[in-house]
């Protein structure tokens, strides 16, 4: 037993003492009145320490205290409208100023010279090879350890089929394929089911994109049809991008958020 | 004898539907529209000459002469051709070329401003929560009414021009009236979030202007009884934001909100006709054919003074007046939709559910959709800085206005359909001359953004409010 610890020890073995808790309580009580009088004796440096310790600790009890009783009064509602008074069909909408919309210009072109695309999701956690694949053995002795299988969702195209079986690598099981997305539109949050065209990028790595696995932060091509939206020339568009912001191998399902 | 070589063509005169007028005749050439008006005034036999504009073969417009509209249609000279003329209206509405004044007064910025339906009053609401009146004639601030505990989003008039109706962002509906400038009535409360559109039951439908529409955030259309001051109606339906409401002249009531749709309610029961589907973002202005005739109610523009008067003589005559003017317009009402997602939508509400036509072209979202006093035309004002005119009718793109440097925020038409008034948001005001589609005169002067833009129904005067604070005239 550590050397501290035979208070603990002893109540642990035989209880508390019968009056305790009174007297525990009656000590805390008076410890304000000691308090008090030291402080009205003490004196020299010890004094000024203690003055100093003891004013700052009647600060917060203050503070304390008021904030307590603005919660207990009703407080009337301020007077004073806010400023910025725009229109009805101003107010729902983030009003950009001149200045903002220049720099944004700015900020994308030059964004878009590096390739670099604003995600909902700019970080990732990257996905291991021994996380997405389970390594399957082979041959007469099961020696043979050159094949994987996919543990994480994938999508395969319309046209998909599966090389010979004995020379292929990457195994994608049936049941781990989808071929729809629950994709949010984040203005109008509402969300839709939507076919996936395909795999555009997955952040961890490009073999995974071209296998078409699909994990959190991946980004997929929707088909969009559904939402009836139009370019300026009048055509319907019909495919998007959106990301993924779920673990779609722990969920079942494939959740995204539309990239506008 | 010196024979005549100009080529002759023969030509059909057509009405706008389709009804021919008279048998073909030879015309030579080079007639001009002047002469082309005598002729179908002549054979219109009408009393007093109304202008006309002639349309070769409904579609290239006769403007100097028809040598030249047969040469850009390659038309051949055997064949009959047929021209539609289209009535103008008789009166010339003049463009406004200055600002007259500047009334201060609002000590925050002007969001929403109306002429009455005479033209006789002029009421503006403002963030710093005051509805105020202001004196035509001599162009002064004329009463200054507080009752709003919060911005005054919308203003209405009531088509007799008794009443003036305004609402706050504290969702509180306040009526005026606007020759003391004192509240009607109570306060009407009822909405959970602010006010986004109000709209007065046509004076043709009920003569003493009793029922006001008023759209809010919280989903719902309130339909008020202002003599009881109390809620009428209620009618729920819509999952978002409603953005605007507008009472037709068939006792329908149209509703647009932020859920996409567009939906048809029957005002006297209150029960939901129609949903008319299809905008892919939020719907965000309504415009409806018949909309000037119910805004002017038994007031004739025609008949116009130089100072605006009020509408006289008893109800029942005002009603008569009213529902006149209402069927003289063609039927039945179109209904247009401006939405998030770039397009309109031209309805026929009354009838069915599928579009009449999608109109296609802006590139970025439209703020506000009107038809022209003769819903001949269509302007739509949208925030890609352009403003597209289309054909009324069918919706067909007509043409650009191109100027502005900033989002269009609302537009307004003169009562004669020639000019168009638009304000925007780099602090600009323009006017166009619908016809050639040109700048007339642009009016810059004001030290912000334009927030609100209103032609009087007689006129003479273009009111601009905005975020500097002041009205423009």
């Amino acid at each position: 037993m550590p050397q501290n610890e035979h208070i603990e020890l002893a109540r642990k073995r035989h209880g508390y003492r019968l009056d305790h808790h009174e007297r525990k309580r009656k000590k805390e009580s008076r410890e304000v009145h000691l308090r008090a009088h030291k402080s009205k004796k003490m004196i020299g440096l010890k004094a000024k320490l203690f003055h100093k310790q003891r004013h700052s600790e009647k600060i917060q009890m203050k503070k304390t205290l008021k904030m307590h009783e603005q919660r207990k009064t009703k407080q009337k509602n301020d007077d004073k409208t806010p400023e910025g008074a725009v229109p009805a069909y101003l107010l729902d909408r983030e009003g950009q100023s001149r200045a903002k919309v220049l720099s944004n210009m700015i900020k994308q072109k030059r964004k878009e010279k590096a390739g670099k695309w604003e995600v909902p999701l700019p970080k990732v956690r990257a996905q291991g090879e021994t996380e997405v694949f389970k390594v399957i053995k082979t041959g007469k002795r099961q020696k043979k350890a050159w094949k994987r299988m996919v543990t994480k969702v994938c999508f395969v195209g319309d046209g998909f089929t599966r090389k010979p079986p004995k020379y292929e690598r990457f195994i994608r099981p049936m049941g781990l394929r989808f071929k729809k997305a629950h994709v949010t539109h984040p203005e109008l949050k509402a969300t839709f089911c939507l076919p996936i065209l395909g795999v555009k990028k997955n952040p961890s790595s490009p073999l995974y994109t071209s296998l078409g696995v699909i994990t959190k932060g991946t980004v997929v091509e929707v088909n969009v049809s559904e939402l009836g939206l139009v370019t300026q020339g009048g055509k319907v568009i019909w495919g998007k991008y959106a990301q993924v912001t779920n673990n779609p191998e722990n969920d079942g399902c494939i959740n995204a958020v539309l990239l506008v | 004898m010196t024979s005549e070589d100009v080529e002759r063509l023969l030509i059909q005169f057509q009405d706008e539907s389709g009804e021919v007028l008279g048998a073909p005749f030879d015309v030579p050439l080079d007639i001009t529209p002047d002469k082309l008006q005598l002729v179908c005034n002549a054979l219109l036999q009408k009393e007093e000459p109304v202008p006309f504009a002639f349309f070769a073969r409904g579609e290239a417009e006769v403007v100097t002469s028809l040598r030249v509209c047969v040469k850009t249609l390659g038309v051949e000279t055997e064949q009959v051709l047929p021209v539609v003329y289209q009535p103008q209206a008789v009166f010339r509405v003049r463009a406004v070329a200055r600002c007259t004044s500047s009334l201060q007064g609002h000590t925050e910025a002007v969001i929403s401003t109306a002429f009455s339906p005479t033209g006789k009053y002029l009421a503006s609401g403002s963030g710093d929560t005051t509805v105020r009146f202001w004196d035509l004639t001599t162009e002064t601030p004329h009463h200054t009414s507080r009752g709003h505990t919060h911005w005054v989003l919308s203003i209405a008039w009531s088509p007799d021009g008794k009443k003036l109706a305004s609402g706050c962002k504290n969702s509180q509906i306040c009526l005026w009236d606007p020759i003391t400038g004192q509240q009607i009535g109570k306060t009407l409360c009822g909405h959970s979030k602010w006010i986004t559109w109000l709209c007065w039951e046509p004076l043709h439908l009920n003569a003493e202007c009793r029922y006001l529409a008023s759209s809010s955030k919280d989903g719902s259309v309130r339909i008020w009884d202002t003599l009881l001051c109390r809620t009428d109606k209620i009618l729920t339906g819509h999952t978002q934001a409603v953005t605007c409401v507008k009472w037709g002249g068939d006792g329908l009531l149209y509703s647009s909100s932020q859920d996409r749709t567009v939906k048809v309610w029957r005002a006297k029961d209150g029960v939901q006709c129609r949903t008319l589907q299809g905008h892919g973002h939020w719907v965000n202005t309504l415009a409806l054919s018949t909309d000037y005739v119910l805004r002017t109610g038994a007031f004739e523009p025609a008949f116009a003074t130089i100072n605006a008067q009020d509408v006289t003589g008893s109800l029942e005559e005002v009603k008569e007046k009213a529902l006149e003017r209402y069927n003289k317009g063609s039927n039945p009402e179109r209904l247009i939709s401006g939405s998030d997602d770039f397009t309109m939508f031209l309805w026929n509400p009354a009838e069915d559910k599928k579009p009449l036509a999608r109109l296609t072209g802006h590139s970025a979202l439209v703020n506000e959709a009107l038809f022209s006093p003769d819903t001949r035309l269509l302007a739509s004002a949208s925030f890609d800085k352009s403003i597209k005119i289309w054909d009324g009718r069918t919706g067909k793109y007509l043409q650009s206005l191109r100027g502005h440097v900033g989002a269009v925020y609302q537009v307004a038409w003169s009562a004669d359909s020639r000019l168009l008034v638009s304000g925007s948001s780099d602090s600009t005001l323009k006017v166009w001359d619908v016809k050639t589609g040109k700048l007339s005169v642009d009016l810059p002067g004001h030290a912000d953004e334009v927030f609100a833009v209103d032609w009087s129904p007689d006129g003479q005067r273009v009111v601009s409010g905005g975020k500097d604070k002041c009205l423009r005239m």
